[in-house]
């Protein structure tokens, strides 16, 4: 079996990036939700809440969580899981900081 | 006398729930010793979707933990099956040789589920989902493997399926039918539905049989009929269940499908009972708990020697369990002769609703999207009522808890347990209950799928109103800490605290970095104490206040500019026209309070578009004055006793920006007649001849409440000064998102009244009221001059990519 091909996409530099305020970034068709949390961490996750469609790049950021404009969905930005009493998760995407520049690997 | 022995066979939901209402009903009668081939307590199977997705864990989903065995003195051989009846020397053999004797016997022992009998099912890599073991082999599957395929598209193949999508599994749904839960739902629905579960990442593929699970040992995918083939390293049969009635069969105990049992649950041969999915009464055989429990009710009764109705079978009514999909199915679904239907179908929002009726009467419903009429048509379809009274009942577009006022005691809350809303309303009210929990304990509402909580919680809100709000003034501002709003406030002023991070750090927050209720409430705070020092903190404010405009549901936003007072010009008119072209705005709305409102603007072109307004922002959005409504007044209207218009510019013009605990309409009219609704404002001047009144607290939102009068002054000036003190008394006394409505009814008219009567105070008042203007900006205008600001918060990165 071939190793799928995976894409490194560069998306900006990390200091243009406010911290734990989304950006939202399209590829192609994708919609990505990045964040630079209060640690300075880079995350990126599919830009659309499972509850209602929300963008999630909107949501206030707190920790490692975001919450979702719409109707405060709390969903954690790390490993895509909405948070209790709701239930559901997103895609999250790989992203990394090198030489200053943010990458999402796809 | 010694007591006689009960005997159950199957530690399973439907017999144990039917063991513990012959405890409630004879604590002492029986003797009783249960076999369960689980080697654990009962547990809830509802929960293992919820357990597969991840949002609850194995260990959370008992329902009788072993000390309820031990506190009823319940014999329990958990890990033990019986193996053999013996109906006339009344006695149970098991697998592990043990031999136990009866009086009355009752076999619950359950559904198995069906196998697809074709080549390669044998196969480790093939699960069914059933029980904690399936469940377990699941998500230990996840871990190493990537490629799931589940057999069935109905009710239990999606929830498995949107289970292993959590798990990080890529999932294929395979089904036999041409669309998704045909036995619950019409077509139109099932393609909803599918529409939905695909956009969630779920691929289907339907109207495919599967012939045989291919793979060299181990799974590798899975063969159509046609010849089409689909990778997979782990398969899920979820093609239904079977009535497991061996057991039965084997022992002489006559069946059919089920175990047939009568109105009683009583099997053809004395003293032996069935209960649950395992059961067949009238010919049907039950797979959803509700019926399970009625029949548990029923038998509890009849074996505890008591005068009961008969059961007489069950509507059912079904959901799904996953998340972000609202799906509703009871009654008959499928039109055909006789039957009419009314449907209602928007495809814009992804709504279905479609009600059957026969003779007048409705006998069944499907909704999707919106199921929040499940209960009531349930109530509806299993009364058979009539059609009118569906339609009279008008459907309310009320949440929350004036939704849950307005349902009849005798709605169902829980349809799994069937508990009615007069029954939880009274366990409340008479058993001082405080929580869901609670409520669970004493009623066993939300005991089962757990999809009635939310209403469970409102009706808790609803019944105790008042007394919660009472607690209310001990209540945390959030959950990350103990502390009220007014111990917030007292330390933050005390202390000198002066950003967000440093109050929760200092006051020992339990959560390192807050959450949206407490961030934006202490960034309110925090600028209220000290205006001009404090920098407010656009990551603790909502979407709306750090964007300065409104979201929509589809991500773009709304602009509505500024006009004071409701006053706006020809030139004004003709650039909001140019702007509305210039970026193809979709929509323009007059709104409720007097301006215009341009909707469906892309958060990119946001502060060009204010750029070519050139018009302040109108704070639509905001927690701030929104607008003040008025009238025509005097200049024109032959009513009009004062310049309502002048008046209600010049307040505008002073308050506007103000950063409020919630947002603030005010409105001026010139007389009585009150054109400008001043009754229904946070605060609202109404002129009189030679006078102004000013009333306050009015709300014409969830909470309708009517204005009270607060004062009567003679002069602008006098208006002016009193709205400066009564708004900057909210400012400093209301806890955050708290509306002056209830903030007037929290406080009481007359403090407020004593407090701004005396000169001295509102002086200080509007002193510090001064204060807080001087430091506020246009944020539009700051957009607009600031590239850091435009591209730290309006633009997006896009990057074209071609993937192939
Ligand atoms: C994933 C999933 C989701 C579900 N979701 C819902 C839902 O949302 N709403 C709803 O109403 N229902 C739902 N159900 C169905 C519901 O769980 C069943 O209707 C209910 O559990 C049936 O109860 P029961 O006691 O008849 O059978 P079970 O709960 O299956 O109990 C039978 C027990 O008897 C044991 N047993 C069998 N034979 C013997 C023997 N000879 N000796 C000893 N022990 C024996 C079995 O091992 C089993 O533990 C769901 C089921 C599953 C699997
Ligand atoms: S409706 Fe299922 S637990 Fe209440």
């Amino acid at each position: 079996m071939v190793e799928a091909i995976r894409y490194r996409i560069k998306v900006g530099e990390v200091n243009e990036i406010p911290k734990e305020i989304g950006k939202t970034v399209k590829i192609g068709p994708l919609e990505i939700a990045l964040f630079r949390l209060a640690s300075g961490e880079i995350r990126a996750i599919e830009n659309r809440c499972p509850h209602k469609g929300g963008v999630l790049a909107e949501g206030m950021v707190s920790g490692d969580h975001v919450f979702c404009p719409m109707h405060d969905w709390k969903i954690n930005v790390t490993d895509g899981k909405v948070q209790a009493p709701d239930v559901g998760c997103v895609k999250t995407y790989e992203a990394v900081i090198e030489d200053g520049e943010v990458i999402i690997i796809l | 006398m010694t007591k006689q022995k009960l005997v159950l066979v199957g530690n399973g939901m439907a017999g144990v729930r039917c063991i513990e209402e012959i405890i409630k009903l004879e604590p002492a009668q029986y003797e009783i010793t249960i076999f369960g081939s689980e080697p654990y307590p009962n547990y809830n199977r509802i929960q293992l979707s919820k357990v597969l997705q991840g949002d609850t864990t194995i260990k959370d989903i008992t329902i009788n933990d072993w000390n309820w065995y031990e506190e009823n003195h319940i014999l329990l051989y958990p890990g033990e099956t019986v193996v053999r009846i013996d109906p006339k020397g009344q006695m149970v053999l098991t697998d592990k040789g043990r031999q136990v004797d009866y009086d009355k016997l009752i076999l619950a022992t359950g559904s198995l589920p069906f196998m697809l009998p074709i080549p390669g099912a044998e196969k480790p890599g093939v699960s069914a989902f059933r029980d904690i073991k399936d469940c377990e082999k699941m998500i230990d599957y996840a871990k190493s493997y990537k490629k799931a395929a589940v057999i069935g598209g109905g009710l239990l193949g999606l929830e498995a399926a949107r289970g292993l999508l959590n798990l990080g599994m890529e999932v294929s749904v395979v089904h036999l039918s041409d669309y998704l839960m045909e036995r619950q739902l019409d077509q139109t629905a099932g393609q909803l539905l599918q529409k939905e579960l695909e956009l969630q990442g779920m691929n289907f593929y339907l109207e495919k049989q599967t012939k045989e699970i291919i793979g060299d040992g181990k799974v590798e995918g899975l063969l159509f009929s046609d010849g089409e083939v689909v990778p997979a390293d782990l398969v899920v049969m979820a093609v239904g269940i079977r009535p497991n009635v061996q057991l039965a069969k084997d022992s002489g105990i006559p069946v059919n499908r089920g175990i047939l049992v009568n109105d009683f649950m009583e099997t053809e041969i004395a003293n032996v009972y069935a209960v649950g999915e395992c059961a067949e009464h009238r010919g049907t055989v039950y797979g959803l708990v509700a019926p399970l429990y009625e029949q548990g009710k029923v038998l509890a009764k009849a074996i505890c020697g008591q005068e009961t109705k008969a059961y007489l079978g069950s509507t059912v009514s079904t959901q799904l369990k996953v998340s972000g999909v609202d799906v509703f199915s009871a009654g008959e679904i499928f039109e055909n002769e006789p039957i009419k239907t009314m449907k209602v179908f928007d495809d814009y929002r992804g709504m279905y609703k479609k009600i059957l009726i026969r003779d007048g009467k409705i006998i069944g419903a499907v909704l999707f999207g919106d199921t929040s009429e499940g209960n009531k048509l349930l109530r509806l379809i299993k009364k058979g009522a009539d059609i009118f009274e569906y339609t009279e009942s008008a459907q309310s577009e009320q949440t929350g808890t004036s939704f849950v006022a307005s349902l009849p005691d005798e709605e169902i809350i829980c349809g799994c347990n069937g508990v009615t809303k007069g029954t939880i309303v009274n366990a409340i009210q008479t058993q001082g209950l405080t929580s869901a929990e609670q409520v669970k304990g004493c009623t066993n509402a939300c005991r089962s799928c757990g999809g009635c909580k939310p209403l469970v919680t409102d009706l808790l809100e609803y019944t105790l109103g008042d007394k919660l709000n009472k607690a209310d003034q001990k209540e945390p501002i959030c959950g990350c800490t103990t502390l009220t709003r007014d111990e917030v406030v007292e330390a933050i002023r005390e202390k000198g605290l002066s950003h967000t991070r440093e109050v929760m750090n200092v006051l020992g927050w339990k959560t390192e970095d807050g959450c949206s209720k407490c961030r934006p409430a202490l960034n309110y705070y925090l600028g209220m104490l000290d205006p001009i020092k404090y920098h407010d903190e656009r990551e603790s404010r909502f979407v709306n206040e750090r964007m300065h405009a409104n979201i929509q549901k589809d991500g773009t936003y709304s602009v509505v500019p500024r006009m004071y007072g409701g006053v706006t010009n020809a030139e004004e008119l003709r650039k909001i026209a140019d702007v509305a072209e210039k970026y193809a705005v979709p929509l323009i709305k007059l709104t409720g309070g007097q301006r215009i409102d341009l909707l469906g603007v892309k958060k990119e072109d946001l502060p060009k578009m204010w750029a070519d307004l050139d018009m302040p922002s109108g704070y639509a959005y905001g927690k701030s004055l929104r607008t003040v409504k008025t009238c025509v007044g005097e200049s024109f209207c032959r009513f009009g006793t004062q310049d309502s218009i002048g008046m209600g510019i010049r307040m505008e013009k002073k308050f506007e920006r103000l950063s409020t605990p919630h947002k603030v309409k005010m409105a001026v009219s010139a007389c009585p007649r009150n054109c400008a609704e001043s009754g229904i404002k946070d605060l609202g001047v109404v002129g009189v001849d030679g006078a102004w009144e000013l009333y306050v607290g009015g709300n014409g939102g969830t909470h309708l409440r009517a204005a009270d009068l607060l004062c009567k002054v003679k002069t602008q000036d006098e208006v002016m000064e009193m709205t400066g003190a009564y708004i900057q008394y909210y400012r400093e006394t209301a806890n955050y998102l708290e509306r002056t409505s209830k903030w007037v009814e929290r406080m009481g008219l007359d403090q407020i009244k004593s407090v701004l009567e005396d000169k001295e105070t509102r002086d200080v008042l509007n002193r510090r009221m001064d204060e807080a203007l001087t430091v506020l900006k246009d944020p539009w205008q700051e957009a607009i001059n600031s590239s850091d600001i435009r591209k730290e918060l309006y633009e997006t990165v896009k990057v074209p990519v071609d993937m192939k």
